[in-house]
């Protein structure tokens, strides 16, 4: 039952009653975007643990109140609409050689941008979104903040914004990750753990959405990981983006 | 999806209703509205699931501040992320309680990574507090009958999930609790929870 193989799914019924600490969630939510069955199983339990008694207790009406003012302030996100167009770099992708690298770089983008847009939320149908609007969101954000760091002739600067709480990755001439090699992004939390933040496309030039939430995150990095990426850092990062909080 | 109770696409299943005064699909309906800037849909949206939600929070949190700042947050949280609600994934209120849930236990978690917490004291109260909880449930028949699944778990997988989801725990902090091997607290609850799941379906 506790093999290795199996840990990982054992850890649902904790995720769905958020009783794991925050690297195992991240483990988790990788785990997750490969693994419908879990998927399935986390929304069951989920439903489930909302069940459990709870004695109702009526907020105070000044907190309606200030909810309800509180709205008025507040634009509803739009719908997440169904297209093919969620990888952005794909379409400006170079010819080059090793096309399986490439494949497999891409499959694992497309899995990194749907899985990470379907865990923002307990159940949006986020498979299939746009990765290019919330991307454009954060660049053309009021208090988009950015930071360049040199990575020899490559140049890459990270977009932050904390109102949207996402942040984005633009690459220049980045050299491409080594054949079964892979560049992986990483927030890292105010407690000073590293968070994945999703996977690099093959493309040396790149606008890339950082999977997760960036509102307190405290800086970004990026290290090569296995194709395929790893729930946590196996190396020093090649490039670490401070966040001022 | 999930717990396969399903009988109807997209029809919300168990869970949905305990302690909220509205049908689920008038929930779910309430919230595509507010997905469109509805103001009006989402104030009775939130006269409809307010105590519920507002119920979780003090449960988790305790301190009625800061459990009002959990419920404050988690409906502008709601209000923003509407249209992010699908209901071919689950129901509307169990949508609302995973924000709300999710919010609470990182806001018991940040306060017990600013110093204290002290862990046998409060497992004492758990314990307690789950006889309260339960009699507090009588008034709705779908409660009663999750209380009634509840008797069906082990003492172990009840504890270990009332921990989990009432009290904030990580599940290593829950097999510390409960004198439990490392590594098993986590199977308990997620046994617990497919126990119970099921045993809900059955009488649905």
């Amino acid at each position: 039952m506790t093999d290795h193989m199996n840990d990982v799914h054992a850890l649902s019924g904790a995720y769905a009653v958020d009783a794991l600490d925050d690297a195992e969630r991240a483990r988790f939510e990788e785990h997750l975007r490969r693994c419908p069955d879990c998927r399935a199983e986390v929304a069951g339990l989920r439903e489930t643990a909302a069940s459990l008694p709870v004695q109702p207790a009526a907020p105070p009406p000044q907190l309606r109140d200030r909810i309800l003012e509180g709205i008025e302030t507040i634009r509803p996100l739009p719908p997440l609409t169904q297209t093919t167009a969620d990888v952005v770099p794909l379409t400006r992708r170079r010819l080059r050689p090793a096309p399986t690298s490439l494949l497999v770089a891409a499959v694992a983008v497309l899995i990194a941008a749907v899985g990470g847009a379907f865990f923002l939320h307990p159940w949006s149908s986020d498979r299939g979104q746009v990765q290019e609007t919330a991307a454009d969101k954060v660049l053309d954000a009021d208090d988009a903040t950015r930071i360049t760091e040199k990575l020899g002739d490559a140049q890459a600067t990270v977009v932050i914004s904390r109102s949207e709480g996402r942040a984005v990755i633009v690459t220049k001439d980045m050299p491409l990750a080594p054949d079964g090699r892979t560049y992986e992004l990483w927030f890292q939390t105010p407690q000073g753990t590293m968070q994945p933040a999703g996977l690099m496309p093959d493309d040396q030039d790149a606008t890339v959405l950082l999977d997760g939430d960036a509102s307190d995150a405290t800086g970004v990095g990026i290290t090569v990981e296995p194709d395929g990426g790893s729930p946590e850092p196996t190396s020093d990062p090649i490039a670490f983006f401070a966040l001022a909080t | 999806m999930g717990p396969g109770r399903n009988e109807r696409a997209g029809a919300p299943h168990v869970g949905a209703p305990v302690g909220a005064g509205a049908e689920p699909d008038a929930l779910a309906a309430l919230l595509q509205r507010s997905a469109r800037g509805d103001r009006a849909a989402f104030a009775e949206l939130y006269d409809a699931t307010a105590p519920r939600a507002h119920g979780l929070a003090v449960r988790v949190v305790r301190d009625p501040a800061q459990a009002e700042e959990v419920t404050q947050e988690a409906y502008l949280d709601v209000w923003r992320t509407a249209s992010r609600f699908d209901p071919e994934l689950g129901s509307a209120l169990t949508w609302l309680l995973t924000i709300v849930h999710r919010k609470a236990v990182d806001r018991v978690r940040s306060a017990e990574a600013s110093g204290r917490r002290e862990a046998t004291y409060h497992h004492r109260n758990q314990t307690i507090d789950h006889d309260a909880t339960a009699e507090a449930a009588h008034a709705s028949l779908e409660a009663r009958r999750v209380r009634a699944a509840l008797t069906q778990l082990t003492d172990v997988q009840r504890e270990a999930i009332e921990l989990a989801y009432f009290g904030g725990y990580t599940h290593t902090e829950v097999a510390a609790l409960l004198d439990l091997p490392v590594g098993t607290a986590k199977t308990r609850i997620r046994d617990g929870l497919i126990r119970l799941r099921d045993t809900i379906g059955v009488g649905t």
